[in-house]
């Protein structure tokens, strides 16, 4: 069970988590997605995310999760998220009037407009900010795991 | 160079003092704008989370401002810890 360099913790913490990383990243997702309906959003969902990730580091060791995960991969994954979030805001330019307008709200995407006051939560609502939402935790998803990563690499290396 | 560090700091205080001395009163709303997002927010946006609807949405030149530290803050970490024998 354990590596070929003896690195990371015992079977057991292994085994663990990598039974509940899954579950982990789903909630990540799930805060992510609800960021406009509950609290949270696209950072805080991203955080947890991330530090799903910095699990793995921890129990298996930064050497195997790079090979899954290298950190490039995961830079370029925050690089998308990025991406992401600045052409739907550049597209609020182009489809209505003004940079980041939302100008999805009333269409078919993300667009119903839900009753005034407290309502049971309708997930087709929001506009872009779903969108942006899942931009922004692409980003931090992708960017605190890098660092962490990157980290735990040039830690390693010195030794 | 004292005597201007202590005319700077009575004026500093005076200037807390009257602020503090024009304060709104405990609980009152402090401008119109909560009133209109709460009001407005759920038709202008659709969300029913009005933080996000204000980070993202009213606000959202402050979110890209954000994202934009953060991958920069990311951009210098992978600059600084870049592996060794890459180049080499």
């Amino acid at each position: 069970m354990n590596d070929e360099n003896g690195e990371g913790l015992s079977p057991i913490v292994k085994i663990i988590s990598g039974m509940i990383f899954p579950f982990i990243m789903i909630f990540s997702l799930y805060v992510i997605m609800h960021g406009h309906l509950t609290p949270g959003g696209g950072f805080q969902g991203g955080a947890i995310g991330a530090s799903a990730i910095v699990m793995l580091i921890v129990a298996f060791g930064a050497r195997h999760t790079e090979k899954r995960a290298g950190e490039e991969k995961l830079s370029l994954f925050e690089s998308i998220g990025g991406t992401l979030f600045v052409l739907v805001a550049i597209l609020g330019f182009i489809m209505a009037a003004t940079f980041m307008s939302n100008f999805l709200v009333g269409s078919a995407i993300f667009g119903e407009i839900p009753p005034f006051g407290s309502n049971p939560g309708i997930l087709n609502t929001g506009g872009i900010l779903p969108i942006l939402n899942f931009a922004v935790g692409m980003k931090v998803i992708g960017g605190l795991s890098a660092v962490v990563l990157a980290m735990a690499l040039v830690s390693k290396e010195d030794d | 160079m004292r005597k201007i560090a202590v005319v700077v700091f009575i004026i500093f205080f005076a200037f807390m003092f009257l602020a503090a001395y024009d304060m709104h009163d405990f609980g009152a709303p402090p401008s119109k704008m909560d009133d209109y997002i709460i009001q407005n927010t759920q038709n202008e946006t659709g969300a029913n989370n009005g933080v996000t609807a204000v980070v993202f949405d009213y606000r959202g030149y402050d979110t890209l401002g954000e994202a934009t530290v953060l991958f920069t803050a990311i951009a210098g970490v992978m600059v600084v810890l870049r592996r060794r024998g890459e180049n080499e």
